[in-house]
């Protein structure tokens, strides 16, 4: 639980030996910080010799991240800018020569990234409903109602992580299409996202695991006072659970819409694609600017996202792995 | 529930209430698992079953299926992509290891080191994650253009010759796992410096008091205190990687010369485009025992370890 709690980047605490005041630096230039202590002893670290190491390797690895991280990007976000005849050019511009978002306007046309937006959304905003509201409930019972056989589903549930859903896409497909009993064709409808995210294994266990960790008086108090299971969850559970319920929303989220292959096969109808299908669909069609702009523009929202949550993110994205 | 917090009046009539109670405990429990039973049932429990049953059927869904053993399999044996497949498979994982393996710790240990920019480089290097992996493919198919691709033209700047990349059986696969380490690999990085952050600081005092290295302390110090989840990540990666299937996908469609076709995407041709549905199964049987021995692992490893 204190490993979802606590952001990723929170330092280790500090041992009480390091805590000198005159070692700690007020202006970051002059000495180099030495608080977290790493396998670099930090007497060397500050030592001229060790001062020019660190800097240079600050340098370098600076300028080879954003070499090879952000001017990808950059080159995205311009290339969307140039003309076919610029692309093509040799050498290659590194500024466009006109500015004009004439790509961005042909791409969000021919390729209709309204609509694929649209869809998306939908697809990302009906599963996380879904996930919340089951995966929640399923966990709170399993957690805290401790049902008969509680165990065994929820090992069989857990047994879901063993098999990447890739593997079993085609007897999923198959369900998809005509649903046992119910003989329902979910294929091109918003539920055939929707179901089977919410059929997510690690949802559960990180749910679980943390309602685990409320302690059983507080739900006692709420419940000697008359509250039901559902009131207990819904007045209880759910308000302390908030870091938690912001990991799994934002995991859920951020996989729908990034997901490719299970749209790939379940929404095939070119109006219900969701945006990387509808772009991989169209992309041989399309010259290479308005191609690029569109590349641009799918994936604003995910960069956006993480500009909020990045710490919820990266929370999310040691939860699972393991405390050490 | 001690009996210290049953209210006086219910004590007095204990047995039935119990009973009841438990009962309506486990209605009330099942009331709240059912979505989720129902989901799990329809979207993840059946298909595995049914992965198996269909690998050993014929099925066209006119006529009831037949059972027609290991004929699929047979089938499946004796396409000339199937080698092919496997060994790319293997390949891509055994490459996108030694890429997405040992940069991103390396990467994590240096990370460790720095006092400046940690904000900065923690969020560029996990930038690629969040694309969606379809915008990562088709950016580098742009780039990997020999004519007018980004990747050329930096070569052509420092004079040296242009590369065919994907369109060359040599360069194919190894250009696929660039792709997958550069979408991927902000995600082992950020792990591993979570898992360095938790080494205590006492140890490597005491190391550099006998008198170790840099280099000896990384050894006998942060390889050991990383060990568990560097296994964990070994395993989920191995898990991960031998899915590939987007990248040939988008990027090859499993050419040329069968040299990037891998065994989901093989899987994804029988089933849709070679009409064959039960071989598609039989294929992906294969791989979810594959992979199945090593989620074991991983599951056993990460359960003897955690909470």
């Amino acid at each position: 639980m204190s490993a979802i709690l606590q952001p990723v980047g929170t330092p280790p605490p500090v041992s009480p030996r390091q805590e000198q005041p005159g070692r700690e630096s007020r202006r970051p230039r002059k000495p180099i910080n030495t608080q977290f202590r790493t396998a670099v002893s930090p007497h060397q670290l500050n030592t001229t010799h060790g001062r020019i190491i660190y800097w240079t390797v600050l340098v370098v690895v600076v300028v080879s991240f954003t070499a090879a991280f952000v001017f990808p990007l950059y080159w995205m976000i311009t290339g969307a800018m140039k003309s076919t005849e610029e692309l093509n050019s040799i050498p290659p511009t590194f500024l466009p020569k006109h500015f004009s978002l004439d790509g961005y306007v042909q791409a969000w046309d021919l390729l209709e990234l309204g609509k694929l937006l649209g869809n998306t959304a939908l697809y990302a905003g009906g599963a996380w409903l879904l996930t919340i509201a089951f995966d929640v409930s399923a966990a709170y019972a399993l957690s805290k109602l401790r049902p008969v056989l509680g165990k065994v589903v929820l090992a069989l549930m857990l047994s879901t992580l063993m098999i990447p859903p890739l593997v079993i896409m085609l007897p999923a497909y198959l369900t998809v299409k005509d649903v046992p009993f119910f003989h329902w064709d979910l294929l091109n409808t918003p539920w055939a996202i929707w179901l089977p995210a919410a059929a997510n294994g690690f949802n559960v266990f990180l749910l679980k695991r943390f309602f685990d960790s409320i302690p059983r008086e507080l739900l006692e108090a709420a419940e000697i006072d008359g509250a039901s299971p559902g009131r207990v969850l819904w007045s209880v559970v759910i308000p302390i659970s908030r870091p938690i319920l912001g990991v799994v929303s934002i995991l859920t989220v951020v996989n729908v819409w990034r997901d490719f292959v299970w749209p790939l096969l379940v929404l095939p109808d070119s109006d219900k694609m969701s945006i990387s299908i509808g772009i991989a669909s169209l992309s041989s069609q399309m010259p290479q600017n308005v191609l690029v702009a569109s590349l641009v523009i799918a994936s604003i929202p995910t960069i956006v996202v993480f500009f909020i949550f990045q710490r919820h993110i990266m929370a999310g994205l040691t939860a699972g792995s393991l405390k050490g | 529930m001690t009996t210290a917090s049953i209210p006086v009046a219910n004590r007095r009539r204990r047995q039935p209430t119990k009973l009841r109670r438990a009962v309506r405990r486990n209605l009330t429990a099942y009331g709240f698992l059912c979505g989720a039973l129902i989901c799990f049932a329809f979207f993840s429990w059946y298909p595995m079953v049914r992965q198996v049953i269909l690998s050993f059927q014929k099925t066209n869904f006119v006529d009831a299926p037949e059972w027609v053993g290991l004929k699929n399999f047979r089938t499946v044996f004796s396409d000339p992509a199937f080698a092919p497949a496997w060994i790319n498979t293997a390949m891509f994982t055994l490459l996108a290891l030694l890429c997405g393996y040992a940069i991103p710790f390396v990467t994590a240990i240096v990370l460790n080191e720095l006092r400046h920019a940690r904000a900065y480089l923690r969020f560029v290097v996990y930038l690629p994650v969040m694309l969606p992996p379809a915008v990562g493919v088709l950016l580098f198919q742009w780039f990997y253009n020999p004519d007018y691709g980004l990747f050329n033209q930096i070569l052509s700047f420092f004079h040296l010759p242009g590369l065919q990349w994907l369109n060359s059986t040599s360069t194919a696969l190894i250009s696929l796992v660039i792709v997958s380490t550069w979408m991927n690999m902000g995600s082992g990085t950020l792990i591993y410096l979570a898992a360095l952050q938790t080494i205590p600081s006492e140890l490597y005092e005491a190391a550099e008091l006998d008198g170790a290295g840099l280099f000896k302390r990384i050894r006998h110090i942060t390889i050991p205190q990383t060990k568990l989840i560097l296994l964990v990540m070994l395993l989920l990666q191995i898990v991960a990687t031998m899915q590939v299937f987007i990248e040939p996908y988008l990027l090859t469609g499993g050419g040329p010369e069968n040299s990037t076709v891998t065994v989901v995407y093989l899987m994804y041709q029988y089933a849709f485009n070679f009409g064959s549905l039960n071989a598609g199964n039989a294929l992906g049987l294969m791989l979810m025992l594959v992979l199945m021995v090593f989620s074991a692992i991983y599951l056993r490893i990460s359960r003897d370890n955690t909470v």
